[in-house]
């Protein structure tokens, strides 16, 4: 569910994908592209140029990347969720975020990459996956503003993505969409009971809400404007929507929620713009979100490390269950002799 | 890191959502067996119901055409029009045929 709407070179200062005409077989590159314009789908065996694949071993490994390590600051609070049955819900979400990783990350590996390589690309902190993850959750009602507005952007993002040129990535999304709406909802549930409770609670849903917001706008990646990478992926038909207007898309449909909700947004110039038929929004803070693109978010470091520990203390399980299948086989074999 | 890039193998997953419909591919998954790989199906392809039988079959198992051949492959088919229902003129006065 949580797609970085945009894609972000890798290694940390590298340029955009070269994107020069390639030397590759005019006669291909020409079905590829006829096939694109005809809004064709594109599968594994078929042809590719290495720009297109390339970009999207790096978009969906992102999007696989943020699906597990979103699965952290959820799943920090499953020990401390208020009720039996918030947590059994809490439980059931970040399982299936597991699961949504699990479907992207086998759509890459269509693509010629292995689980290995792109697992190493993100412990190695070589690999990017979206930053909204690098934000601490402080209270109960952050879980809800997560499955709210996190996922509710996410959603956004993600539902055009069903679309996408390449079959198994648009497959996979098609999957992840259908169980992403129970996310939303839970977690803007959730918060319509802690504003039926004390004012404390009331001011923790405030609270969660102004820390939240900004980052979510952010989600959608920079203006279009400064998004050099978008046209191409238009291009390839593998971003369907621009950043601004998937942007637009939400912060409209955002609105009323809140009012339901009874929260505020914390942006002195949203108001509705009676000559666009949208709302108008204030200035995001790139510089900071650059900032945390970059490795130097509050929880950083933290997430990755919790990752890296995760998977190096599942390595002896790993190996054991392989050593426990070899063992098998050979029992069996010595069975049937 | 220095781990033994070893994975474990990859495997299709082929689940079933109701008595009376086919098993259809729904996605790969890594197990170290079948006996784990259905667990692991079962986990990632069936939380909400959507299944009453699972299929695993190894990845390397499956023989697949090549893309490249789908010209000579699927052509004989294209101009063999009579093959269809359509390609007959029946009378009106006959009805349904």
């Amino acid at each position: 569910m949580y797609t970085q709407s945009f894609n972000v070179p890798d290694s940390p200062g590298a340029k955009t994908v070269a994107l020069a005409p390639s030397s590759e077989d005019p006669a291909l590159q020409a079905a590829f592209d006829a096939r694109i314009d005809a809004d064709g789908r594109i599968e594994p065996q078929d042809w590719m140029p290495e720009a297109y694949r390339k970009t999207l071993v790096r978009q969906i490994s992102q999007h696989a990347h943020s699906e597990i390590v979103g699965m952290l600051p959820e799943g920090n609070w499953i020990s401390r969720a208020p009720s039996l049955k918030r947590k059994a819900i809490l439980i059931a979400k970040v399982q299936d975020e597991g699961g949504h990783g699990l479907y992207l990350y086998s759509a890459a590996e269509t693509l010629g990459t292995s689980r290995d390589q792109m697992l190493d690309g993100l412990h190695s902190g070589r690999a990017k996956y979206s930053s909204i993850f690098n934000y601490p959750t402080l209270t109960w009602a952050d879980v809800g503003v997560i499955g709210w507005l996190v996922d509710g952007a996410a959603i956004m993002n993600q539902v055009p993505l069903c679309r996408c040129s390449y079959g198994p990535y648009a497959r996979a999304m098609v999957r992840v969409c259908k169980e992403e709406s129970f996310h939303q909802r839970q977690g803007y549930e959730a918060l319509l009971v802690m504003m039926t409770g004390t004012a404390e609670q009331k001011a923790m849903v405030q609270d969660a809400v102004n820390r939240w917001w900004w980052k979510c706008l952010a989600m959608f990646g920079p203006p279009d404007a400064d998004s050099p990478n978008s046209a191409q992926g238009m291009r390839w038909g593998i971003k369907r929507v621009s950043n601004d207007e998937l942007r637009q898309k939400f912060v409209d449909a955002t609105v009323p929620q809140a009012k339901v909700l009874g929260v505020t947004l914390p942006d002195p110039d949203l108001k509705w713009n009676e000559e666009r038929q949208h709302y108008d929004y204030g200035q995001i803070d790139w510089a900071e979100f650059w900032e945390t693109v970059n490795g130097n978010g509050p929880c950083n470091k933290e997430r990755l490390a919790t990752r890296v520990k995760a998977h190096n203390e599942g390595q002896w399980v790993r190996e054991a269950a392989l050593a426990h299948a070899a063992k098998k086989k050979a029992r069996e074999m010595k069975d049937a002799a | 890191m220095t781990t033994a890039l070893k994975e474990w193998p990859l495997w299709e997953i082929f689940v079933r959502s109701k008595q009376g419909l086919e098993h259809k591919h729904c996605g790969s998954l890594h197990a170290a067996d079948a006996a784990q790989a259905l667990e692991m199906a079962r986990d990632v392809y069936t939380r909400r119901q959507e299944g009453v039988s699972i299929w695993v079959v190894e990845s390397k198992a499956i023989t697949a055409s090549n893309p490249d051949e789908k010209g000579e492959l699927f052509d004989p088919a294209a101009d063999k029009i009579y093959r269809h229902p359509t390609f007959y003129e029946i009378p009106e006065e006959v009805g349904h045929m």
